[in-house]
């Protein structure tokens, strides 16, 4: 198989354009609330991934499992019941491509290192800056570096 | 309100407010909730560099991410600093301080350990390991793996998603080897 197989294709014909000033506005607004909420619930603190990884407490797990049981009713709702976006559109979830999962184990294993190692995903990497814990921004440029470097090797890679 | 607002947000509360991203991006434009596309489509608009993956119309499918992802910045500005935890230290389980003064570490306040994670920090090698090794392989290993703790772990179990299934364990595989291993030996 190609490695297209691994790739959700980005132009393909679903991405809807609807860059319209209104829509960035929301999507700004729905971001300012996606931070607040990742600040407010701590999750975006080294200490925090340690106390998880430490099985110390149960706070990350019940944030992430009430957030994917929140997601599972509402995605099961929405594929049952055919619900459209609020514009009309059908609402299409592109399956993620499955070749050998070479992919998906040894870059996740990458992926959680680093996690563990900066504390932080993506999302709490953007939080932490607007908090002000500005040294984050190299920890960005390095996750920049890190997905670059990946596009470069992404031929040779096993996925 | 603000007092209310400003204490620490219970896990059952935070926890069903970001599952509601889910549905909240799918019902409003059919978009997938995830952040770490963001890395690529900012190497997309920057340093393309004839790559493939690189080679797309970044602004049509990814702007709203970046949009997004701007508001991140400002959600975090707000929740840091006008919504400010009184008091300000997090209440973290005994047993994890412990572990954690046991291998070196001996600031609890504010959201990293600033003897490494900070400017200073970055000119001791467990600071450079921390922020550029650990920024580097994120960015590295969430493109690999298509999706990080949003992407997977929220999106992608909440689809019921077998690869995300895959990334997840991933995930905890390499956290839990840092955690065990890797960092009673760097500090």
């Amino acid at each position: 198989m190609s490695t297209q197989t691994v790739d959700q294709n980005p132009n393909a014909a679903s991405a809807i354009d609807d860059n319209t000033p209104k829509n960035l506005l929301i999507y700004l607004i729905l971001g300012t609330l996606f931070g607040i909420v990742l600040v407010k619930s701590e999750v975006i603190s080294w200490f925090r991934i340690q106390e998880m990884f430490l099985f110390d407490s149960f706070h990350m797990y019940g944030v992430i499992g009430s957030a994917v049981f929140v997601g599972v009713i509402s995605i099961q709702i929405i594929k049952r019941f055919n619900i459209r976006t609020f514009s009309g559109d059908p609402i299409h979830i592109a399956p993620k491509p499955w070749n050998k999962g070479t992919n998906y184990w040894l870059g996740g294993t990458l992926f959680g290192l680093g996690w563990a190692l900066l504390g932080a995903c993506p999302g709490p990497i953007f939080a932490l800056i607007g908090g002000g814990t500005s040294v984050l921004v190299v920890g960005l440029l390095g996750a920049l570096v890190g997905a670059w470097t990946y596009g470069y090797l992404k031929p040779k890679l096993p996925h | 309100m603000i007092e209310v607002l400003s204490q620490p947000w219970p896990w059952y509360v935070a926890g069903p407010l970001i599952g509601l991203f889910v549905p909240a991006l799918l019902l409003f434009s059919s978009k997938k909730f995830g952040i770490s596309s963001n890395l690529r489509h900012i190497c997309a608009a920057t340093i393309p560099a004839k790559i493939d993956y690189f080679n797309y119309d970044w602004k049509r499918k990814g702007l709203w991410g970046l949009i997004f992802a701007s508001g991140v910045v400002i959600g975090g500005f707000i929740g840091t600093i006008l919504l400010a935890t009184p008091g300000g230290n997090i209440d973290l389980s005994p047993a994890t301080v412990a572990t954690l003064e046991n291998i070196g570490i001996t600031d609890f306040s504010g959201l990293v350990p600033k003897e490494f994670i900070s400017w200073q920090g970055l000119s001791t090698l467990p600071g450079l390991i921390l922020i550029i090794g650990g920024g580097f392989l994120v960015g590295f290993g969430a493109r690999y793996a298509d999706g990080c703790t949003s992407g997977h772990a929220i999106s992608g179990l909440s689809n019921l998603q077998l690869p995300s299934l895959v990334a997840v364990l991933g995930f905890f595989a390499g956290g839990l080897f840092v955690t065990y291993i890797i960092l009673p030996i760097l500090f």
